[in-house]
């Protein structure tokens, strides 16, 4: 254990500067050592009044005994709740339950009370609620030190963010300040139901391994998940719960970065992680415009168009559309193929899809491997045969 | 301006192959390169460099002995000078315990300005450690920066990239920024580089080095522990339709309404 010695501290702050873990800050003149201290010893050895002391005691464990509940981030742009914090909810309601412990969000923004009761709809026992004009659009440092302050005094013993631009931002963020681990982008969790402990599974290689990461002793357990893995609850009107404020304070430099402007992206809106068919094309189309006979075939089964990194890469369309492990992950009922050969990082995007449709020239192309249904073929003649049939189907049923 | 970039030496994840009987992976013959975010990054690092003159851009990394040769190619992509961070105590690292290592790495480098590191590496693709190390050396952090567009008066205005576009964010130096592929095209190596990157000599710290205890690294030091790894169960084979193309498309058609698909 490592310990300031009140009297000694002269507020130089050098043990602030060599601390490896960020666990020291200055309360006024007081240097104050926080949870992620690890008891290295660094601080010890830097301060000049010996005013630092180490203890030898058992290596600290964290009291994972004073951590219950289990939270979501809630995640909102523009007033709106992410699909991905609904899907938490009903993940975090299946832990929760299993733990036999309450379902918790965490909710940050500017005048959202409106989302309070969407959240007890889709699960919430409790809603901790930071209302503030600093955090009306996400910012590292305010959602950070917010969300910190909440964790530390309220003490959840889960932890669980959405794998979006801002859920793998904040994360790793909160994880070092609480001192604890956090596991990337998992698409399956799980109880212990031994120890309670959560088991949190994620792919790697491009999702020809998967790996099942547990955080023994240290808590909260944090764990970012993919947008559209998890399946979203049933939403209960009805359903009502314990509103918590939060009351973060913002001092001068709390706050390093200034978010100038917001620029949405022109392109049409793309919500593949929604779609329930998927029209995606890769290198084989050969140049942007086969993506409008995609679209064709799109709008006609109801869906939206996705694209290979293949695709993006060669600038015939925006990254919003990729499907993959560095694009997004889907799961429609129907995913076709076209002209994708199938890299393994495409498939890890894509292979939970309910049925998969190949569409390729090259017979040996690795998608088939992976498809329900294949068709070798060039893919000019064999969409608009597809359309064709569509087209009989539908006068068929009319 | 003094710039520090991160990189990591990655197995090509393009080349891994998976084998069609057993259905595991193929490691073997895979071979090690610059992690692609990490090249985004230092090609900021160097663009922003030849336009500030008397600015420096040092890489670090953490890893095996081999990760040197990652390292060569940094120098010979134009980096100034290069620091290795290995230890067998740096070995079964989590991503906290990555930035600890890589945060003390970087203290013992002294004042920078700016660090720039790849958003993600493609054999973990957590995305973690830019913020992390960011969190530990008490800077600011942006992810996801697609464009630097203006250096000025200590300050950094970059876009960072979401899901539906972007935000112009400006931030004050010593900042931590993390590179997408959208940055810039990585340079390529020249001859000269090359020459010159093998008479460089490439500074490797363990963990004394850089002032951490061995239980303050690696696996002893990573709050996370893999319980175990496996394959997932392959999918069955599907069917391959057979046919003129018509007939193609017609069977398609009818299996995917028999099954109420469409």
């Amino acid at each position: 254990m490592v310990n300031v010695i009140a009297e000694k501290c002269r507020g130089c702050t050098k043990c602030v500067k060599a601390c490896p873990f960020s666990a020291i800050t200055m309360e006024g003149k007081l240097a104050v050592i926080g949870p992620s201290c690890t008891n290295c010893g660094v601080c010890v050895d830097v301060c000049p009044f010996n005013a630092i002391e180490k203890t030898d005691e058992e290596t600290r464990t964290v009291d994972i005994s004073a951590y219950h509940d289990v939270w979501v981030f809630a995640e909102q742009r523009d007033g709106k709740l992410m699909g991905v914090s609904i899907e938490l909810l009903g993940e975090g309601r299946k832990l929760a339950n299993d733990i036999g412990c309450k379902l918790c969000a965490v909710l940050c923004g500017e005048n959202v009370d409106h989302l309070i009761d969407e959240l007890f709809a889709y699960g919430a026992d409790k809603v901790y609620y930071a209302n503030k004009p600093e955090l009306k659009t996400y910012n590292t440092d305010a959602y950070t030190k917010t969300i910190y302050e909440a964790i530390a005094k309220y003490k959840p013993e889960i932890v669980l963010l959405g794998a979006t631009h801002i859920g793998r931002d904040l994360g790793p963020c909160l994880a070092v300040k609480c001192g604890t681990g956090l596991t990337a982008d998992c698409t399956k969790l799980d109880i212990d139901p031994e120890d309670k402990k959560l088991m949190q599974t994620r792919p790697a290689f491009g999702g020809n391994l998967m790996a099942t990461i547990v955080c023994p002793r240290h808590r909260p357990q944090m764990s970012t998940v993919r947008p559209g893995v998890m399946a979203k609850p049933q939403r209960d009107d009805s359903r009502k719960g314990e509103v918590i404020m939060l009351n973060p304070v913002f001092k001068e430099g709390d706050i390093r970065t200034k978010v100038l402007e917001i620029v949405k992206s022109v392109t049409e809106h793309v919500s593949l992680t929604d779609a329930d068919v998927i029209v995606s094309g890769g290198r084989g189309l050969g140049g942007p415009e086969g993506f409008d006979l995609l679209r064709q075939l799109a709008k006609k089964l109801g869906g939206v168009i996705g694209a290979s990194r293949a695709a993006v890469d060669s600038g015939w369309i925006d990254h919003a559309y990729q499907v993959g492990q560095t694009g997004t992950t889907v799961k429609p009922k129907l995913y076709i193929a076209c002209g994708i050969s199938g890299a393994i990082q495409h498939l890890a995007g894509m292979q939970e899809s309910g049925y998969i449709v190949a569409i390729n020239k090259n017979e040996n192309a690795p998608i088939f491997e992976i498809a329900d249904y294949g068709i070798v073929g060039d893919l000019y003649k064999v969409i608009p045969a597809i359309i064709e049939e569509l087209d009989k189907l539908e006068a068929s049923v009319v | 301006m003094r710039i520090i970039v991160c990189a990591k030496q990655v197995p090509d994840t393009n080349e891994v192959k998976i084998d069609p009987v057993k259905g595991t992976l193929i490691r073997e013959g895979v071979p090690s390169i610059l992690n692609p975010d990490d090249a985004n990054a230092l090609e900021a690092a160097l663009t922003i460099r030849d336009q500030n003159p008397g600015s420096t851009v040092s890489v670090i990394s953490m890893g095996p002995p081999q990760a040197m040769y990652m390292l060569r190619e940094c120098l010979a992509m134009g980096a100034d000078d290069a620091y290795l961070l290995s230890s067998r105590a740096f070995g079964g690292a989590d991503t906290c315990a990555t930035s600890t290592t890589l945060a003390a790495g970087i203290r013992k480098l002294g004042k920078f300005d700016l660090i720039i590191g790849g958003r993600q590496a493609i054999d973990g693709d957590t995305a973690q450690v830019g913020p992390q190390l960011a969190q530990r050396l008490g800077i600011p952090v942006v992810t996801y920066v697609q464009k630097i567009r203006e250096i000025k008066d200590g300050k950094v205005i970059v876009e960072r990239q979401l899901e539906d576009g972007f935000e112009v964010i400006e931030v004050k130096m010593p900042c931590m920024l993390t590179a997408v592929k959208e940055l810039n095209t990585p340079r390529y190596m020249t001859i000269g580089r090359i020459e010159e990157a093998f008479t460089k000599t490439i500074t490797v710290w363990n963990e004394n080095d850089v002032g951490l205890r061995p239980e303050s690294c690696g696996l002893k030091a990573s709050p996370t522990q893999v319980m175990r790894s496996f394959t997932p169960p392959p999918k069955g084979k599907g069917e391959m339709l057979t046919g003129t193309i018509p007939e193609m498309a017609a069977a398609l058609v009818k299996k995917l309404s028999e099954k109420h698909v469409i």
